[in-house]
């Protein structure tokens, strides 16, 4: 399989992102209404993020790419949270650390969040960023990343584009280095 | 003899990491491998179970992926507690989604007004050593018991729910080793809020708790679930507790007497941290808004105004939790400028609360009892918060716009806090009503 690579550039958040703030409980109601839900998006804490996102893919110039401080995703189970992130149009997540599940739920959803030390780039930084091999270039400083492995049946989730369709191809876990 | 010493050594080595924590030992017998740090394991899973706002993401997932039956059906569950009842037609019609599909499947749903999921979990299904995955973060509830419990995103528990098994990276444990007794006016609530302090919201994070130490002999079950529920506000996978004495009687209480079986680490495990907590010197503490970890000594933030005062939830909506509250409020007021909420974590533990007149208690003091379930928590009903109000609440989570308002502040604090604070309208320390 080839590196899946990616380029866009960075909208930058802060530290401790909550499931809340990305999509609070008071939208409960909308969680069998996915197109509706991801309206709200991030719409307490950062009420213009899915106006950045939309203007961003407009130019043609990359995908969104959502570069946040730590602990991305902290609190509720609730995949709705990197659904409605990946809806919005963001292509990827860097992140210095997140919360365990979102982290598992974003993978399975296909959303790729990689760990690296976001405090090096810039809000609207151009980034080359590939998935696979773990490496972000941020072309507007010039610099280079590189992030934390994840274990590899991960990866594999990954590479088939979230968890639904890879047990769609090997209908079970499947050993994986 | 070089090579002597070197076999000698590595014995040693070896030696030293045959000593499993409790993450590990329940890995290694689900999973059936020998199950370390750091690796990743397939294992079984004894109870998989969603809840109304994830359940439905959840079949949708499970029907994509073209599964037509459940691996185990007498242990999955569908819960309907977080809209309960409903206050929106969309939310109706999701339970009815789920009221089918666990018809059509043959698996057991807890219908609206039974209670919230971890409550029922704890009373009617959790054994020592089981693996429990459940589509809400704070499954990490029934690690009280001794299980391996943790919360999961919807479309990990459809697949659990169809193959019967998960995947799990293998937690390195921190050890809390308790010691001393709580004083006067201080509950498991106060220790897992100072514990939280301490750690940080992400401290833990990917980590198991395991819970240890002279003080668990005296420490209920109804506390440990206090404990164990809010492991994940550290960022822990799981927040796990030895199976003993407490244990047993509880289970025999509940039935299940048959399903015990004692459970605690190894001697020799291996502590990424051991962080020491000498109960005798806490105090009653109080998390304030937004943040979980941001906790200071109740004394310290007395006198914050507050319009609501919330008892329930998964945290603190037990018997004992409605008893504190009960003994401090009879024949007392709530302020009137003060909502006081009560909600009962399931209906055995409204019945017995009705049946020891807690109820009675608190309604004459004031208090609106509403129905067994999640209630006011997570701000979709019952409860929200109007621009600028403050509520105490016995819950887990004081995020910004978490009970449904983001111009609301959410302070979190134990029962005795909250009855307290009911009463002066005000944050109270609770000692000043024992």
């Amino acid at each position: 399989m080839s590196d899946l690579m990616l380029k866009g550039r960075a909208i930058k958040l802060g530290d401790n992102i909550s499931t809340d703030d990305i999509i609070p409980g008071r939208f409960a109601h909308l969680r069998s209404n996915l197109p509706e839900l991801a309206k709200h998006v991030l719409e307490d804490g950062a009420p213009d993020f899915a106006s950045k996102v939309k203007a961003l893919s407009a130019t043609g110039e990359g995908k969104a790419i959502l570069v946040v401080g730590k602990n991305l995703g902290l609190g509720s189970s609730r995949e709705h949270a990197p659904v409605v992130v990946k809806m919005s149009g963001v292509a990827a997540i860097l992140a210095k650390s997140a919360a365990r599940i979102f982290f598992r739920n974003a993978i399975n959803q296909g959303l790729p969040v990689l760990l690296c030390d976001t405090d090096k780039i810039g809000d609207g930084d151009e980034l080359e960023i590939n998935v696979t091999g773990g490496k972000i270039a941020d072309l507007t400083s010039g610099i280079t990343l590189s992030c934390g492995k994840m274990p590899a049946i991960m990866s594999a989730i990954l590479g088939e584009g979230g968890l639904i369709p890879y047990i769609q191809k090997y209908k079970d876990f499947v050993a994986t280095g | 003899m070089l090579l002597i010493i070197a076999e000698g050594t590595i014995k040693i080595v070896k030696q030293l990491r045959m000593g499993k924590t409790l993450a590990e030992k329940i890995l290694s017998l689900k999973s059936g491998g020998d199950a370390q740090a750091g690796d990743v394991v397939i294992s079984d899973v004894d109870l998989a179970f969603v809840q109304d706002t994830t359940g439905p993401l959840a079949i949708r997932q499970f029907k994509e992926s073209g599964f037509q039956a459940l691996a185990k059906p007498q242990q999955t569950m569908m819960f309907l507690d977080h809209a309960a009842p409903s206050p929106a037609q969309q939310l109706s019609n999701d339970h009815i989604l789920l009221r089918r599909f666990a018809g059509e499947m043959g698996c057991r749903i807890y219908d609206v007004g039974e209670g919230i999921c971890h409550q029922l979990v704890a009373e009617n299904f959790a054994n020592p050593g089981d693996i429990i995955v459940g589509a809400d973060s704070h499954t990490v509830t029934a690690g009280a018991l001794g299980a391996f419990a943790t919360g999961m995103g919807s479309s990990d528990v459809a697949v659990a729910l169809a193959l019967g098994k998960t995947w799990f990276r293998v937690p390195e444990s921190f050890q809390i080793e308790l010691s001393g007794a709580f004083p006067r006016g201080v509950y498991a609530k106060d220790l897992v809020l100072y514990l939280i302090g301490q750690i940080g919201a992400d401290g833990a994070n990917y980590k198991a708790l395991e819970f240890g130490g002279r003080a668990l002999a005296r420490m209920t079950m109804s506390q440990r679930l206090t404990i164990a529920n809010m492991a994940v506000e550290a960022g822990a996978k799981v927040g796990l507790f030895p199976a003993d004495k407490v244990t047993w009687n509880f289970l025999r209480e509940h039935g299940r007497g048959d399903k015990y079986k004692p459970l605690s680490a190894d001697a020799g495990a291996n502590y990424e941290q051991v962080i020491l907590v000498n109960l005798d010197q806490l105090l009653p503490m109080v998390s304030l808004p937004h943040a979980v970890d941001n906790v200071r000594p109740a004394a310290q933030v007395k006198g914050v105004k507050i319009q609501q005062a919330f008892i329930g939830t998964c945290t603190n909506g037990r018997l004992e939790d409605l008893a504190v509250a009960a003994d401090i409020l009879k024949g007392r007021k709530s302020h009137p400028g003060t909502r006081l909420l009560i909600a009962p974590a399931s209906r055995q533990v409204l019945i017995r609360a009705i049946e020891k007149g807690y109820i009675r208690s608190l309604i004459e003091a004031g208090a609106i009892v509403l129905p067994p379930g999640c209630s006011a928590c997570l701000g979709l009903h019952q409860g929200v918060l109007g621009d600028g109000e403050v509520c105490l609440s016995t819950a887990n989570r004081n995020f910004r716009g978490r009970m449904g308002n983001p111009e609301a502040m959410i302070y979190l604090a134990s029962p005795a806090t909250a009855a307290a604070s009911a009463i002066k309208g005000e944050i109270t320390d609770p000692r000043e009503f024992m």
